[in-house]
């Protein structure tokens, strides 16, 4: 289709395209490019020119008690969260595919909203609640906040990947004398891996990676990493939070590549030469 | 065969939608519910106040221009960030629905990478590029074009490149989407039909796309002004936006009443914006973009 007579106009356009796309691609990678340089930069203070290699402020970061201490907070937060998410937002995107009930569309478009507030107004409106029924802060209520940040978008992936899974599979298991659950169990969630996969990696992101509402609602006394990361920032821009940052581009950026390739090995024979199958 | 009346039974429905719908009951209805009602608490000082009823804090809210201020320049940033991001943003998106290049999952990733990056980072990253020692005021000054850095960070332009930096691929990803569902034959046969290219895009490439491109600008605005984390590390403390505003009124002054007021007050005005577009759009269109 691309033969149709190109024209002087269509291809100068083209070019601008091509050009435009190039500066917004460097555009999204030049700031994270020069934080990871300048991580290895020899000099005292955080910036350019380059005085020379080194990796003293890796080694100055491995001996920060406080940000260490973070980075295992957020892990384990992101972690639980992960998981947790994972499982309540399969099960509501497989009734939300599969069943019909009252209150459905209302309820999708719900499950939808946390996406859409903004943190900040979620972070209030929490606080202002437990304030109310006089709770204090807690670990179970900064996981629970992050599973509702996360729940939308490992509802959407496995409703979109429910929607490709034919019920006829599960019918027929069940015909054949399955429960719901054992059907459930031996024929959706298989087919439902990728998007289980990509759920999980998807949650530990955001949760990893939450500042605002973090900020509203961690106890007392803890810090997630972003929230640690903003505090050294408040004093200053030095080469350690450049540090500090690549190792958080290696850790957010790793997994989930490693968690894509295993996904592309898993749905590799199914997806092969097809365009798209989750079409909508 | 009694299977086939319990196979989607809506009782086991409601079961398996019961976690996430405790979750949004408590975590999202209930405290946009009791902040609601706390608009009207009366503030008595830092951190303490009673339920007596009062309308003085949204009559503090309508009369005091400080709080309108903030909400205009909130709104004006975000419109500007999205109206950017859609200009930005859809060159990309075409380019990598219309590309001839065989490895486009290649460029859509490069997308989404961004994506995994921690926001903090990816915002402070900035003063690595425009602050006094950044890339650009390093370099100009070795070229001897300028005597003295320039000043570019903690100003309103840097917060909205921030913000940018933040929202560009959410608007291409909408905006890929809604291109992908367009039926590329509808495009040979405009062509055939002795349309030039550009003809062909005016006529049947863009509108078809607009429903992606207006998912994206109300995605964009929505979170630009929402946001909290840019005005705060790329901005002086006169391009702080509603976001700050109110953490500051409920973190610092303590007072709630008043930062419930104003976080009423921005899912009020923010979901107005996202009923139109509702009413006009529909919501599957940002699901899709949501879900990438």
């Amino acid at each position: 289709m691309k033969a149709a007579r190109p024209n002087r106009e269509g291809k100068w356009a083209w070019r601008l395209t091509g050009f435009v796309t190039l500066c917004v691609y460097i555009f999204m990678f030049a700031p994270i490019v020069a934080t990871v340089i300048l991580s290895f930069n020899a000099s005292m203070f955080g910036g350019f020119p380059m005085t020379g290699f080194s990796l003293q402020w890796y080694a100055k970061l491995m001996g920060n008690e406080a940000v260490l201490t973070a980075f295992r907070t957020s892990l384990w937060i992101a972690l639980v969260t992960a998981v947790a998410t994972t499982a309540i937002g399969v099960v509501t995107a497989f009734a939300l595919v599969r069943f019909e009930f009252p209150g459905k569309q209302a309820l999708s478009t719900l499950v939808i909203l946390p996406a859409l507030v903004p943190e900040t107004i979620l972070g209030v409106g929490l606080l202002v609640l437990i304030k109310a029924i006089d709770q204090p802060r807690t670990m179970l209520l900064l996981v629970l906040g992050h599973i509702l940040l996360a729940v939308p978008y490992v509802v959407l992936i496995a409703q979109a990947r429910m929607v490709g899974i034919r019920r006829v599979y599960e019918e027929a298991a069940l015909s054949l004398g399955a429960s719901r659950f054992s059907s459930f169990r031996e024929i959706t969630l298989p087919l439902l891996i990728p998007a289980v996969v990509g759920g999980v990696l998807l949650a530990f992101t955001i949760s990893f990676d939450n500042t605002s509402a973090s900020l509203f609602w961690r106890p007392a006394g803890v810090e997630t990493m972003p929230t640690q990361i903003l505090s050294m920032l408040k004093i200053s821009i030095s080469p350690e939070i450049n540090a500090l940052g690549t190792v958080m581009i290696l850790v957010t950026v790793g997994i989930p590549l490693i968690g894509g390739l295993i996904l592309q090995s898993l749905t590799k024979l199914k997806r092969r030469g097809e365009p798209k199958e989750e079409v909508r | 065969m009694n299977n086939r009346w319990t196979l989607y039974d809506p009782r086991l429905a409601w079961m398996l939608v019961a976690p996430v719908l405790l979750l949004l009951i408590f975590f999202l209805v209930l405290p946009i519910a009791v902040m609601a009602a706390y608009t009207f608490f009366t503030f008595v000082t830092a951190g303490v106040e009673t339920s007596a009823l009062t309308t003085a804090n949204w009559q503090e809210f309508f009369t005091d221009s400080y709080y309108s201020g903030f909400l205009l320049k909130t709104l004006r940033v975000g419109a500007i960030t999205a109206l950017l991001c859609g200009v930005l943003g859809y060159f990309p998106a075409y380019f990598i629905w219309a590309t001839s290049f065989r490895h486009k999952w290649l460029l859509l990733l490069l997308l989404i990478v961004p994506f995994w990056i921690s926001f903090t980072i990816r915002t402070f990253s900035w003063i690595n590029i425009l602050g006094e020692q950044g890339v650009i005021n390093v370099a100009l000054l070795k070229m001897g074009i300028i005597n003295e850095p320039l000043q570019m960070l903690y100003n309103e332009g840097a917060v909205i490149l921030g913000l940018l930096h933040f929202l560009l691929p959410y608007m291409i990803l909408n905006v890929y989407v809604s291109l992908e569902g367009i039926d590329r034959t509808l495009i040979s046969a405009a062509r055939s039909m002795g349309c030039t290219s550009a003809q062909a895009f005016r006529e049947v490439t863009l509108p078809l796309s607009l429903p992606g491109l207006a998912a994206g600008l109300l995605l964009c605005f929505v979170l630009a002004a929402g946001s909290y984390v840019t005005p705060q590390l790329l901005g002086s403390g006169r391009d702080a936006l509603f976001g700050n505003l109110i953490y500051d009124t409920i973190m610092g002054e303590l007072n709630w009443p008043m930062g419930a007021t104003l976080s009423i007050v921005l899912f009020v005005v923010l979901g107005f914006f996202a009923a139109i577009y509702t009413r006009y759009m529909g919501m599957s269109q940002i699901v899709k973009g949501l879900a990438g």
